[in-house]
C-alpha cells in the first residue's frame, strides 16, 4: 500500500563509524564459532512537551544514542549493548556478545558487506527539529482551551506532545547493510469533567509516521473537544452491564480486538514454542468468512509504518488471515531460519538495548459489505462501543481483555444510554467466529504501544464497524 | 569512573548553574544479566551496560528537562543546553522548585550484595537449567515457555543547586519460569518466581511447584454463570489491586483534581480493619529504598489507619504548593519528579487463607487477573478486571473457571473488604501481597 522510495544517500552512521568497523565488529561478533552476527545502531532525538493544570509543566529534550550486537551460534544467542560508538566501544560490545553466545572453537573469519540498501517510507515535509518549540507549545495551548470551552462540569485538562526522529543502521554477517529513518509525531488529550456521581474522564490521541505536517491535517482543537466530550457524556452513564450480549464496535475503534484476539497468537515465535491457540492452524478456518486480516508495515504514515524492520529486512504487507482462513504467522530473522522460510518484516525492537522479537507492526481487518448504521438497526440489544481502550491477551489460551473507554447501550435497534468503564473479555478464536456482520466503513484507529516482554514498540491497528454476536460484558449491572 | 567521579559529575553539572538558575543533575550507570533457557539449552544471554543523565533547569518559576542515555562529555553538554533552552517554553509555576535538605535521617538498608556481584556467570546460566529442570518434574502435563535468570545492578548520584547531593547504589536478582499444561486440545499458563538480594535467598522448588500448580490447576476450567458474589484474592492478586489504588493518594493528584480521596481526609474511606502504609524503609520490601526520587529520605507513611484516611503522599512540588512538607514519595519514570507510593502494604490479619476461604459459602478465590490497565479507572474508580481461580462452595475450594470478569468500583471495593489474611507475601513489585475477602462484587460470565 505504501510507496516506497530509495535514495541513493548513505545514513548518518555509514560516515561517522565506516564500513570497515563494521565488518571487522561483525568478525568479531563471529570469533567464537558464532554462524551469524549482527550490529543494529540507534540514534534517537526526540522532544515532547507536558500541559497539565493550565500549566506548560515542561518540555523535555532527549537521545538515546547506541548500538546493540546479536550473536547467535546454534540454538543460542548472545547479545550486548554500548552507548560507546567508537571502534574500541563496538569491538569490546561484540566480544561480550560472542562470549555470551559461546558454545565451540572460534576461529578468525571475515565478513563481507553489500551495498547499504536504504527504504524510505515517508517523504517527511517539515522535520520536527527544524520546527520551533514554541509552535508545539501552542498546539497544547490550543487544546487545553478547546477542552475547558465544551463544558462547566470539565475539571481538569492535560495534553502532550511528542516528537522523535530515529535513525537505524543495521548489518549482519549474511552482508546485509540497511537502514532507515523514523519520523513520529503525536498528541493527545485527557480531560476530567466532575458532576454530582464524582469524576470520569475522556480520553483522545493522534499520531502518525510524519513530521509536524500532521497538523496541517489534523486538528488538535476538534481532538480535544472530542476527549472533553467523552468525560462529559460519562457524567450521566450508568453503570455497564453484566454478562453475555452482541457487541457492535465502531470503526476504527476496535483494532485492538484483533491484535489481542489473534494477532499476538499469530507471531513465529509464541507459535513455535506451542504457546499460541493458533499453532497447527494454517490453512484451516480460524474465524468468519467475513474476515481477512493484514499485517502492513508499509502502510504510509500509519503509526505502526516502517521503512525496513529492525533486523533490516524491508517492511512487507502480509496477510495473516483470508476469507477467514488462516494463511500465514508473522516471522523475524530467527524463527524464519529455524524453519527455512523468508522473513516478513516483522522483527522489531524497542531501542539498541533489547533484541528483536516478532512484532505486529499495522493489523487491520479489510472492509465488509454492510452499511454500519444496518448493523446498529440490526442488533435488538446490546453495547455499542465507540472507544477501546487497552487490552491484553493470553496468547495460549486465546483468553484476553479490553477495556471499553465510550460506550453505550443498543436498545431496539437504537444507539441510547451511555455507560461506565469496564473491560470486556472473551476468547480469541471463538470471538473471531462470531463475527456476523462488517461493515464497509473502515478506518485507522489511535496510535498504540504494544507491549510484549518488556518492550514496547509503536502499532497501528484498525476495522471497518462489525459485530459480534456475543461477548462478556464485566459491568456491574444486572 | 569510580564511585566518587559519579558523584563528582553529577556536582560538576550542577556547579555549571548561573545566578538565578537553579539545577538537578541526575545520573546513573548500570548493569544486567538476563539468561534465558528453553529445553535444556541457553536461548539466550544477554549482557547489557547502560548509563543516563538526566538534567532538570528551573529559571522564573519554569522548567525545563533534558535526558540522554549516555555520560559521554560531549553529549553532557548538549542535554545541559537542551534543558536550559527548554526553560523559556515552560509556564512560570510559583511553587516550581527543587526539594531542600529537610533534616529527616536516612534509614540505612542493605541495597548491596557483594556475593551477587562476584556471582560467577555459570552458575547463573545453571541456575535458569534448573529452575526448569524442577517444574517440569513437577508434574506430567507441564511445559516450560521459558525459565530465566536475571540480574541488576545500579548506582545513581545526585546533586542539586538547593544542596541536596546523594549516592547511592543497589543489585538484585530474580528467577523465572513460565508454564504450558496441556490436557487433550486444552493449555492452560502458569508461572512462578523468587527474588532476592543474592542467589542464596532463591527459593527453586517453590517457584517450580508454583508454576507447575498454576498451569495445571486451571485444567478443565470453564465459564463460571453471572451472580454477585464474595471473592477471596490471592496476595498476588492483592498486590496488583494495591498498585491500582496507589495514585488515588497523592497530594500532587488531589491538588489537580485527580483523586477520589480529595475532601475524604479524616473520613472513613475503608472498611475499619483496613490500615495500609507504605513504608520504603521496611527491609523486607522488594522496592525498599533510602532515597526518594528527589534524594530526600525515603520514610514510613500510614495512608489509611483503622479505615479513616490519614496521608496524602508529596514531592516537594506538591508539598510547596499545599503548604506542608514532603513525604519523601518523589518518584522518577524517566522525567520530572511525580509522586507515587512506594512500598504500599496491608496491616495482616492473623488467618490463614485456608482459613477465610472456611468462612465464605459461595464465592471465587481469584488466582489471576487480566487487563488491570484497561478495564480499571483509577480517577472515577470503576473496576472491571478479567480474572481466573477457582470456585469457593460452603468454604472449600472446588472447580476451576476463567474467562469471566469482576467489577465494582474502587471507593466501594474498600468499604467491602470484610477479612484480611495474615499471609503477608512481598512481592517483587512496590506493593506485598496478603489474602483479602472482598463481598458484593459482580461476577460476569455466562
Amino acid at each position: 500500500m505504501g510507496q516506497v522510495t530509495s535514495a541513493p544517500m548513505s545514513s548518518p552512521f555509514l560516515d561517522q563509524i565506516g564500513t570497515e568497523t563494521i565488518q571487522r565488529v561483525l568478525a568479531k561478533g563471529r570469533s567464537t564459532g558464532a554462524g551469524f552476527a549482527e550490529i543494529f545502531i540507534e540514534d534517537k532525538r526526540s522532544t515532547s512537551a507536558a500541559f497539565d493544570d493550565g500549566k506548560v509543566e515542561q518540555v523535555t529534550s532527549g537521545r538515546d544514542r547506541g548500538a546493540g550486537i546479536r550473536v547467535v551460534h546454534g540454538e543460542t544467542t548472545g547479545f550486548a549493548h554500548t552507548a560507546d560508538l567508537s571502534e574500541a566501544g563496538l569491538l569490546a560490545a561484540a566480544e561480550a556478545a560472542a562470549v555470551a553466545a559461546r558454545q565451540g572453537k572460534g576461529g578468525v573469519v571475515k565478513v563481507a558487506l553489500g551495498a547499504e540498501t536504504i527504504q524510505r517510507v515517508n517523504n517527511i515535509a517539515e522535520f520536527p527539529d527544524t520546527v520551533a518549540k514554541s509552535r508545539k507549545v501552542q498546539l497544547l495551548q490550543r487544546a487545553n482551551d478547546a477542552a475547558r470551552s465544551v463544558d462547566g462540569s470539565i475539571a481538569q485538562v492535560s495534553a502532550g506532545y511528542g516528537d522523535s526522529v530515529r535513525h537505524i543502521l543495521v548489518a549482519n554477517s549474511d552482508g546485509i547493510l540497511a537502514s532507515d529513518q523514523q519520523v513520529r509525531t503525536l498528541f493527545r488529550v485527557s480531560a476530567v469533567a466532575t458532576g454530582d456521581a464524582g469524576m470520569q474522564t475522556g480520553y483522545d490521541s493522534m499520531g502518525r509516521t510524519i513530521g509536524f505536517e500532521l497538523f496541517d491535517t489534523e486538528d488538535v482543537e476538534a481532538l480535544a473537544v472530542g476527549a472533553a466530550r467523552q468525560a462529559v457524556t460519562k457524567l450521566r452513564a450508568r453503570p455497564a452491564p453484566s454478562g453475555s450480549m452482541p457487541v457492535v464496535i465502531k470503526r476504527g475503534s476496535g483494532g485492538v480486538l484483533f491484535h489481542e484476539a489473534c494477532g499476538h497468537g499469530l507471531e513465529a515465535d509464541l507459535v513455535g514454542k506451542g504457546a499460541s491457540v493458533y499453532r497447527g492452524k494454517v490453512g484451516e478456518l480460524v474465524a468468519s468468512p467475513l474476515v481477512t486480516l493484514i499485517d502492513d508495515g508499509t502502510m504510509t504514515t500509519e503509526w505502526g509504518c516502517i521503512g525496513i524492520d529492525d533486523e533490516g529486512h524491508r517492511s512487507q504487507s502480509n496477510t495473516l488471515i483470508k476469507d477467514g482462513v488462516l494463511s500465514d504467522y508473522m516471522w523475524d530473522y530467527l524463527r524464519a531460519r529455524k524453519e527455512g522460510r523468508p522473513q516478513s518484516g516483522n522483527g522489531r525492537r524497542q531501542s539498541y538495548m533489547h533484541l528483536p522479537m516478532v512484532r505486529m507492526t499495522n493489523t487491520f481487518v479489510i472492509n465488509g459489505e454492510t452499511d454500519p448504521d444496518d448493523i446498529v438497526r440490526a442488533t435488538k440489544n446490546g453495547v455499542y462501543i465507540a472507544k477501546l481502550g487497552g487490552g491484553s491477551v493470553n496468547t495460549a489460551t486465546g483468553d484476553f481483555v479490553f477495556g471499553m473507554t465510550e460506550a453505550y447501550l443498543i436498545e431496539n435497534g437504537e444507539i441510547t444510554e451511555p455507560l461506565r468503564e469496564g473491560n470486556l473479555i472473551g476468547n480469541g478464536p471463538q470471538v473471531l467466529r462470531d463475527i456476523d456482520l462488517l461493515g464497509n466503513d473502515f478506518a485507522m484507529g489511535n496510535p498504540g504501544t504494544c507491549g510484549k516482554d518488556g518492550q514496547g514498540v509503536p502499532v497501528g491497528d484498525g476495522q471497518p464497524t462489525l459485530r459480534v454476536t456475543a461477548m462478556t460484558i464485566g459491568g456491574t449491572a444486572a | 569512573m569510580s564511585t566518587n567521579e559519579l558523584q563528582a559529575l553529577a556536582d560538576r553539572i550542577v556547579a555549571q548553574a548561573k545566578s538565578g538558575e537553579q539545577i538537578e543533575a541526575y545520573v546513573s550507570r548500570g548493569g544486567e544479566t538476563s539468561i534465558r533457557v528453553y529445553e535444556g539449552e541457553v536461548e539466550h544471554f544477554v549482557s547489557a551496560q547502560s548509563q543516563s543523565v538526566g538534567i532538570r533547569v528551573i529559571r522564573d518559576g519554569r522548567t525545563g528537562y533534558a535526558y540522554a542515555g549516555t555520560l559521554e562529555e560531549s553529549v553532557l553538554h548538549e542535554v545541559l543546553a537542551d534543558a536550559r533552552d527548554n526553560v523559556q517554553f515552560g509556564t512560570s509555576d510559583e511553587f516550581a522548585g527543587l526539594a531542600e535538605p529537610d533534616g529527616v535521617p536516612v534509614i540505612k538498608q542493605e541495597l548491596w550484595n557483594d556475593a551477587l556481584a562476584a556471582f560467577p556467570t555459570e552458575q547463573k546460566i545453571a541456575l535458569a537449567k534448573e529452575l526448569e529442570a524442577l517444574t517440569l518434574a513437577a508434574d506430567s502435563r507441564v511445559r516450560c515457555d521459558d525459565s530465566n535468570y536475571d540480574d541488576a545492578y545500579g548506582e545513581t548520584a545526585f546533586a542539586t543547586t538547593s544542596g541536596v547531593s546523594a549516592y547511592g547504589r543497589e543489585n538484585g536478582c530474580y528467577v523465572s519460569v513460565g508454564t504450558l499444561a496441556d490436557d487433550g486440545d486444552e493449555t492452560q499458563t502458569g508461572f512462578g518466581f523468587s527474588v532476592g538480594r543474592s542467589p542464596a535467598e532463591f527459593d527453586l522448588p517453590r517457584a517450580a511447584r508454583e508454576a507447575a500448580d498454576r498451569a495445571t490447576r486451571l485444567l478443565g476450567a470453564t465459564k463460571p454463570q453471572s451472580k454477585r458474589t464474595t471473592v477471596v484474592l490471592d496476595p498476588y492478586v492483592t498486590a496488583q489491586f494495591l498498585r491500582v489504588l496507589s495514585g488515588s493518594f497523592s497530594g500532587e493528584n488531589v491538588q489537580k483534581g485527580r483523586s477520589f480521596f480529595a475532601e475524604r481526609m479524616g473520613e472513613a474511606v475503608a472498611n475499619p480493619i483496613i490500615t495500609l502504609i507504605d513504608d520504603p524503609t521496611n527491609p523486607l520490601a522488594y522496592s525498599a529504598t533510602e532515597l526518594d526520587g528527589e534524594g530526600l529520605a525515603a520514610r514510613r507513611n500510614v495512608l489509611i489507619e483503622n479505615g479513616v484516611l490519614a496521608t496524602f503522599l508529596h514531592s516537594s512540588y506538591s508539598a510547596r504548593r499545599g503548604n506542608t512538607k514532603s513525604t519523601g514519595n518523589a518518584v522518577r519514570s524517566g522525567g520530572t519528579p511525580g509522586v507515587s507510593c512506594l512500598a504500599m502494604q496491608l496491616a495482616p490479619g492473623t488467618a490463614t487463607q485456608d482459613e477465610l476461604i472456611a468462612n465464605v459459602d459461595d464465592g471465587v478465590l481469584i488466582q489471576m487477573v487480566q487487563g488491570l490497565h484497561s478495564g480499571v479507572n483509577p480517577i472515577s474508580g470503576d473496576f472491571s478486571t478479567g480474572a481466573s481461580g477457582l470456585v469457593i462452595d460452603n468454604g472449600k475450594v472446588g472447580a476451576p473457571v476463567r474467562e469471566f470478569t469482576i467489577a465494582s468500583t474502587l471507593q466501594k471495593m474498600l468499604l467491602d473488604v470484610v477479612a484480611i489474611g495474615g499471609d503477608t507475601e512481598w512481592l517483587p513489585m512496590s506493593a506485598a501481597g496478603v489474602s483479602l475477602v472482598i463481598r458484593d462484587v459482580t461476577l460476569s460470565g455466562s
